[in-house]
Order: C-alpha cells, then structure tokens, then sequence
C-alpha cells in the first residue's frame, strides 16, 4: 500500500512535466497543425540556461528563493526566445507548403538542436548534474510517504504554470485570437486578427512552458545531455495525443494519466518496461477513440 | 507536341507479348546475377572497400524501401529502424539457433548448409518485420495525418525496450558470433531485388493508387482507391525490406546490439530518402551511396556529421522541398516537368 501511495506520487509528479510539455505541443498543433518535433529540444536548452544560470549564481552554496526564480526566469526567456527562433526562420517559410514538408522540417530543427548542442563547444556530450535548486527534504509524510519538497516545488511550479496559461488563453483578447486563429486561421484574419503575430506569440508561450519543464525535470532527475528531452518530448506527444491534440485540457490530464501509468507499470514490476507504456497507450487509443479524450471529431474538408 | 503517345515512366506504351514480358522479368536477374557472382570474386575479401560496399547496400535497400511509403505513398514513417531490428534479430536468432542444434546433433537440419539456412533466416526475418509493420501500420494508418509519423517513432522505442529486456536477444548486449553469411552477392542480390520491387511497384496499377494517395487522398477515396489497405499494403512490403536489410546488416557485422537501432538511424534513412527526392528510386539509391560514403571519407568531421544532416534538411525543405531529383529518375532530369 504504501510502495502504490509513493508511485502514485511520483506518477503524478512526473505527469505534471509531461502535462507541461504537452501544453507547448497542443498549442502549436492546435494553430499551426503541425507536431513540432523540436519541442523537446526547446526543453533541453530550456534545462540547460537554468543549469548554467544556477552555476552562476552559485545556487548550491548560497540557495535562496529569488535565485530559483531568477533560474526559471532565465529559462523560459531564453526558450521563449528560442522558439521565435524557430518560428520565423524555419516554420513561417514553410506555412502555404504541405505539410509534410514542414514535418520534415521540423524533424531537421530537432535534430540541429540536439547535435548542435552536443558539440564541444556548445554544451558537450558528457553528462552535467543540476545542482540543487532547493534542498531535497520530505515535508510532509502521508500514510508513511514522505513526500519530497523537490517534488512538492515541481508540482507546484507545474500547477501555478498551467492556471497561468489558462488565464492567458481564456481570459485575455489575445487568447481569443489565439482560439480563433487554432479555430480557423483564414476567418480569424478576416476578423483583424494578425495571424502571424498570434502564431510567433504561441511559439513563445508553449516554449516558455518547455523551458519552465526543462529545469524541472533537470531538478528531478539531476542529470542533463543535448539528447535528454528526445524521451520525455515524445511521451509528452502522446500525452498529449491522449488528451486530444489542440485540447488545453487534454493535454493536462494526458500528461498526469501517462504519469500515473508509468508508475503503476513499475508498481506492478515491469519497470524494464517503462518507457514502452506511453507508446502501448498511443496505439490503443488511436485504435479505440483516434481523437483522444477531449478531442473534437475534426472532418477533413475538400 | 505531342507526336510520342502520352504514357507515364516505366510503363510500356502498348501490349507485349507474354513470353517477351516474362523475359523481360527475368533480364535484371539474368544480368545481375552473374556480374554479382563475378564481383564477388574480384574484391579481396575482409578488405575496407568491401565493408563499405556491404554498408552502402544495406543504406540502400533500406532507402528504396522506405521511400515506398514516405515517397510513393507520401506517407510519413520514422521507424525504419525499428523494422530493420525485427528482421536482424529475427534472422539472426535462427541462424545461430541452427548453429547450435547443428552442433548438438553433429548435423544440419535436412539438407539445410550454410547458404541455405541464411536464405531461409532472412526471408523469415523479412517476414517478421512485414508482420510487424501490419500490426503498426493498421491502427495508426486508417487515420490522416501525422499519426503514423509519431506511431513509428514509437514502434522503434517499444522494440529497442523490448530487446533490451529479453535475454534470449542478449539483452543490452546483443548477439554476438553470428555466423558472417552476408557477402557481396546475397548484399547485392537484395539490393537488386529492392529496387525492382520498388521500381515494378511504381509502374504498375497499383503503384498508381499510391501516387494518387499521395497527391490527394480525398481525391483518390472519391476515384474509389481504399486508401487504408493501400497504406498498409505499403507499409508491409517497405517493412519486409528493412527486415532484410536488418538481417543482411547483422550477418555482415557478425554483431548485434539495441544501441544500432536508434532514432539516429531512422533519422539517417529519412535524410536519404528526402535528399534524394520523395518518391525517385535512382535519387535514394545516389543518397544512399553518397551519406554512407561521405562520412567514411572524412572520418575526422563525424563529429559534426548529424549537424550538418540537419541544417541539409532544413534547407532543402527552404529551398527545393522535393528533394534533389524530386519524384523523377535521374534519367528523367533533362524531361520538362509534367504539370501537376
């Protein structure tokens, strides 16, 4: 009982990244209609700026509040940025083209990332630790688990991140652009949307969440490498494939169920076979409801 | 303008008698065979020039097959490795299970030497990847879009787990001592029998449905083309290939581990296939030998090799998005491009 109350915990922990991963995919996908396969990059270099960040300011030898919050500051800026990036260089070319092509595309911009970042004189391929952002101590302790404060941080930052976007994207003027330009992108310029603007706008905001994950998986899992967010990103895909493509809720809730799984396999003592479950998942959902949980039937127009 | 009657490449104008057609199936093989045969002797064995050669075929069958599905078909699969380690692992268990009944028993099963047993191990490994790629490409193919892409990805993942976590596929070690059957010929051989699979699929009705699938799936639903099975028809001859390709691989290398069969290989097919143009066999082919050759030749640059792969990618989708050759042959180059 209490080994499936701590895997619980640690599966929800761990969904809560994948749900903040997640969001940056649906969103893209819900304007753009297209995977960004570079996503999980944008995660890497999001973990990597808070690495750097917290090695300067010595965080292990003098932690303090402001300086997490300048890491995670520092990390969603520089994703942010990243993101525009990628937008306006490689994805904006390619809008009027097929959209294989910009699939393609997108696959070439992951692969930049990651082989570009394991140059020696970028980030290397030898394995950095994270040092630690707060102390790792239990806080609390339920039925006999403690639950740690790095997971509590993680949960917590991932939470607060999400009730943030919700209000950008249903509460302000420029999330109704943002759902009219996912809704129908030619209508919503009719409309004086400047579609363009909304699109380099989502970019930024889904990369910002990446890098917000990135320093939170860093912290959770200590080590980083140019290749650590290929894993993670493609979980966090079919997180969000579960959830309903384009759906913010979806999203959320897959990346919390794919969490929970995950753990639940290791429960049960197949944990050889964790990184299979998301995949497992994929495919039965796309064979029982294609359109995920809270995806909405999309009919393909002439 | 028009004083030659309009017919599409590679499909004969008029009728030709059945016993000139059936010779023409069999010319490639009455040709190649014997110059494979002859080849084989000429290059010194366990020479560098031949591991390369055995690695540029391998490159190959992998790129024609994969450009049955991401070229013909203009679908979107980025799991040819995971294919090609079902066929590895599959071809290579039964040889060395052979091997070792061979050796327990003082003889072969039957009239099973040899050749014989690599032949029939690797048609099962193909066999087994085909089977494989049924089971992936059913569900994730009767759906549009860019679901197969992320289907496949997976697929490779799942597989690699799988290897890592069975010992009787050594587990993360791999095979090792896997008896060195692959030669120049039976490399060769495949690759000739890929390619003309490939190209014969293109000519023939069937080949047709896939283009049309590509250029416009709801149009080609409308002229009554299923596109499902056709897709998945696709997606089992391109599996069946790299299965082969996979058991060719480990018979030549004599080893086999998880670690080859990675995203970074699929990625590498991908860039072939695209860089050659989607849906041109003699571009994969000339991808093919140019990405396997290149990096041999500049050992010293493998450091900066992927990068490059990618900013190749990216430019090309920029600049020329169909690729090198686009979906012509390399003979076709100097032909106006017929309108779309």
């Amino acid at each position: 009982m209490t080994e499936l109350l701590s895997d619980l915990i640690n599966g929800l922990s761990l969904g809560a990244l994948y749900a903040l991963i997640a969001l940056g995919y649906t969103m893209v996908y819900g304007v753009l209609r297209l995977i960004n396969f570079a996503h999980a990059d944008v995660m890497m270099v999001g973990a990597f700026t808070g690495y750097y960040t917290a090695r300067a300011l010595h965080v292990s030898r003098s932690p303090a509040i402001w300086k997490v919050v300048v890491v995670f500051a520092a990390a969603m800026a520089a994703c942010a940025l990243l993101g525009l990036i990628v937008e306006r260089a490689a994805y904006r070319p390619l809008r009027k083209s097929p959209r294989l092509n910009a699939l393609i595309t997108a696959i070439g911009v992951s692969l930049l990332l990651e082989n570009g970042g394991q140059l020696p004189f970028v980030f290397g391929t030898d394995i950095k630790s994270m040092p630690d952002l707060i102390a790792g101590a239990p806080l609390a302790s339920l039925a006999g688990v403690s639950i740690d404060s790095i997971q509590v941080l993680g949960f917590a930052t991932a939470f607060a991140l999400m009730v943030v976007l919700n209000l950008v994207v249903f509460h302000t003027r420029i999330g109704v652009a943002m759902r009219a330009v996912s809704h129908n992108p030619e209508v919503a310029s009719l409309m004086g949307v400047g579609v363009d603007g909304i699109i380099a706008f989502t970019f930024m905001l889904g990369s910002a969440l990446a890098g917000g994950a990135g320093v939170l998986y860093a912290m959770a899992f200590t080590s980083l490498d140019p290749v650590m967010g290929l894993l993670p990103g493609l979980k966090a895909f079919v997180a969000a494939v579960l959830g309903g493509i384009g759906s913010i809720k979806g999203a959320m809730v897959g990346g919390l169920v794919l969490g929970v799984s995950e753990y639940l396999v290791v429960f049960l003592g197949y944990s050889g076979y964790k990184d299979a479950v998301a995949f497992a998942l994929l495919i039965l959902m796309l064979l029982v409801k294609p359109t995920g949980l809270f995806g909405r039937p999309m009919t393909e127009k002439v | 303008m028009s004083e030659a009657p309009l017919h599409l490449a590679g499909v004969p104008a008029a009728p030709v008698p059945a016993s000139r057609a059936a010779l023409r199936s069999a010319l490639p093989f009455l040709i190649g065979v014997p110059l494979l045969l002859v080849a084989d002797l000429l290059v010194p064995a366990g020479s560098y020039t031949l591991r390369v050669l055995y690695d540029v075929g391998v490159a190959i069958i992998l790129a024609v097959s994969l450009n049955i599905v991401n070229g013909f078909t203009g679908q979107f699969s980025i799991g040819h490795a995971g294919f090609m380690a079902v066929g590895a692992y599959g071809a290579a268990y039964l040889t060395l299970a052979h091997r070792s009944w061979a050796l327990a028993h003082g003889h072969s099963i039957g009239a099973f030497e040899g050749q014989a047993v690599f032949t029939l191990a690797l048609l099962s490994g193909g066999a087994m990847a085909a089977l494989a790629g049924a089971l992936v490409g059913i569900p994730s193919l009767r759906l549009k879009g860019d679901y197969l892409a992320i289907v496949t990805l997976g697929f490779g993942e799942i597989i690699r787990v799988i290897i890592e976590q069975t010992e009787a596929l050594g587990a993360q070690t791999g095979l090792t001592d896997i008896p060195p059957y692959a030669n120049l010929f039976w490399i060769y051989f495949w690759v000739l029998v890929t390619v003309l699979v490939a190209r014969r699929l293109q000519a023939s009705s069937h080949g047709r449905a896939l283009l049309a699938i590509r250029e416009d799936e709801i149009a080609a639903e409308a002229m009554g083309v299923d596109t499902t099975a056709y897709k998945v028809r696709a997606f089992v001859i391109a599996a069946f290939f790299a299965g082969i390709a996979g058991g060719l691989f480990g018979h030549h290398l004599t080893t086999l581990g998880p670690r080859s069969f990675t995203f970074v290989k699929s990625f590498e097919v991908v860039v072939m296939v695209v860089l050659g143009g989607l849906g041109s066999i003699s571009g994969s082919i000339l991808a093919a030998m140019v990405l396997t050759v290149l990096p041999e030749a500049l050992r010293s640059f493998d450091r900066y090799r992927m990068s490059l792969y990618a900013l190749l990618l990216i430019s090309l989708m920029l600049t020329r998005p169909s690729g090198l050759f686009g979906s012509r042959e390399i003979w076709q180059l100097r032909r106006p491009r017929r309108a779309p």
